[in-house]
């Protein structure tokens, strides 16, 4: 906080779980505009964008590569993107012109508005023409609409369990897709269900402590806002069996704008939307989608671009929006 | 046009809440004509939240936002299909009781339907 050279990194670790508070509140704000966070041995670590030149020389080019992609919403086109196609289609430009290529790429739900198959179609349509071939997709509650999720499953999760959650290894970390989006209580919030943590639970028992992990599912597994059902019911019972690990990345959908928040060796992290934003937390009447200036709206969508580096323990995670 | 309409709403949901009123004092209740009542779906709340009604009323539920919604009760003895922007879904309640119901898109919405 002293120089110039220092405002942008957390150098302080009070209580020594790799939290800065005030540092924790700087990542928070860069939400939007672009935060580039690595933590390692525990320590986090974070740059603005705008500081990156500084540190790329330094930092290690990451072994594994991937992007995160959430809520297109095919389908939608009210006032707030009339034209969800055309913002997809500029995501997909923007992963093609990332530095290092991703593997692969995840989708963390609402890939439709009404779970219509033409919605579908249409996604699958323009992620084609994304450099990564391979997009691993888990169910927004856009897409399980009056089918329980069958045609989510049959189109994008076969082979999956139960309601199509399901896991696999990509050099040396394990990912896990789950799915928070079914059989919802009234009142409550997203929900996982005993018989998907069971599954997890024997998922992550046999894993080596030092495996690094990456969780993917759309509605945030912390609670973000519960008062507009921003998190999910049983994700305490969930993060629990991840406590052993020593690097686990949560990454989410749902609530349309970047977030960020480190909590022992767990980042959480949500994802912008490619189609439209919504209000932050309380700050409207209700979630719903939010109207920007038509020259804005490119502005606040977004993709995020997922680095791990071996022998770091360590996951990059850069948001980069769809303006520019 | 917008204020135009929502006062016609609310002029109906006074007309129908006259009407079921005039019902319950009404001599003789015997085979009255279905009343009507409207249930708004607006930033993610249904309104009012709660109605008491007489038997035999028709409930119709509008969507008013930019993103879909459905009406489905907690015993599962009515359940709309996805209602997306200006759909709507009616329900005639024959049996009294207390109904709870959800939107099990965004359970945090939820409503009762009173039946006297």
């Amino acid at each position: 906080m002293n120089n110039d050279k220092k405002k942008d990194e957390i150098l302080h670790d009070h209580n020594h779980d790799g939290i800065d508070r005030r540092g924790f509140l700087k990542c928070m704000a860069w939400a939007g505009t672009g935060a580039f966070c690595v933590i390692q041995g525990g320590i986090l670590k974070s740059y603005s964008l705008s500081s990156l030149s500084a540190i790329s020389g330094k930092e290690p080019k990451g072994e594994l590569s991937f992007v995160q992609i959430s809520d297109s919403h095919m389908g939608f086109n009210k006032p707030a993107n009339p034209d969800v196609a055309a913002t997809l289609k500029a995501a997909v430009d923007k992963i093609n012109a990332l530095p290092t290529a991703p593997e692969f790429m995840l989708h963390t739900g609402d890939i439709s508005h009404l779970s219509k198959p033409g919605e579908f179609d249409n996604v699958e349509q323009i992620l084609k023409d994304a450099k990564p071939k391979d997009v691993f997709y888990v169910p927004g509650e856009h897409d399980v609409l009056d089918d329980n999720g069958a045609q989510f499953r049959e189109r994008f999760a076969k082979g999956s369990q139960g309601a199509g959650w399901y896991s696999f290894d990509k050099r040396g970390v394990h990912f896990v897709g789950l799915v928070n989006v079914m059989d919802l209580k009234a009142g409550g919030m997203g929900n996982l269900g005993k018989e998907q943590l069971e599954w997890f639970e024997k998922d992550v028992k046999h894993l080596s402590k030092s495996t690094p992990i990456v969780v993917f599912a759309h509605i945030p597994l912390w609670s973000v806002y519960p008062e507009w059902g921003w998190g999910t019911q049983d994700s305490a019972e969930a993060l629990s069996y991840l406590k052993p690990f020593g690097s686990v990345t949560v990454l989410n959908g749902h609530i349309h704008q970047t977030m960020q928040k480190i909590e022992g060796n767990v980042t959480f992290h949500t994802a912008a939307s490619t189609a439209f934003p919504q209000p932050k937390p309380g700050s409207a009447p209700s979630p719903g989608p939010m109207k920007v200036p038509d020259d804005q709206l490119r502005s606040v969508l977004g993709i995020t671009d997922v680095n791990s580096v071996r022998n770091h323990h360590a996951l990059a995670v850069v948001d980069s929006t769809l303006a520019g | 046009m917008r204020k135009v309409f929502y006062l016609l709403c609310i002029a109906g949901v006074l007309l129908a809440m006259l009407a079921g009123r005039t019902r319950l004092f009404a001599a003789t209740p015997a085979s009255p004509t279905p009343a009507n009542m409207e249930v708004k779906i607006d930033n993610f709340t249904f309104s009012p939240a709660t109605i008491t009604i007489p038997a035999g009323t028709q409930v119709t539920w509008t969507n008013h936002d930019d993103i879909p919604h459905n009406v489905v009760a907690e015993d599962t003895s009515f359940k709309s299909k996805t209602l997306d922007t200006d759909e709507k879904f009616s329900y005639t309640f024959t049996k009294p009781g207390t109904y709870s119901y959800l939107c099990t898109i965004h359970p945090k919405m939820t409503g009762k339907v009173v039946v006297q």
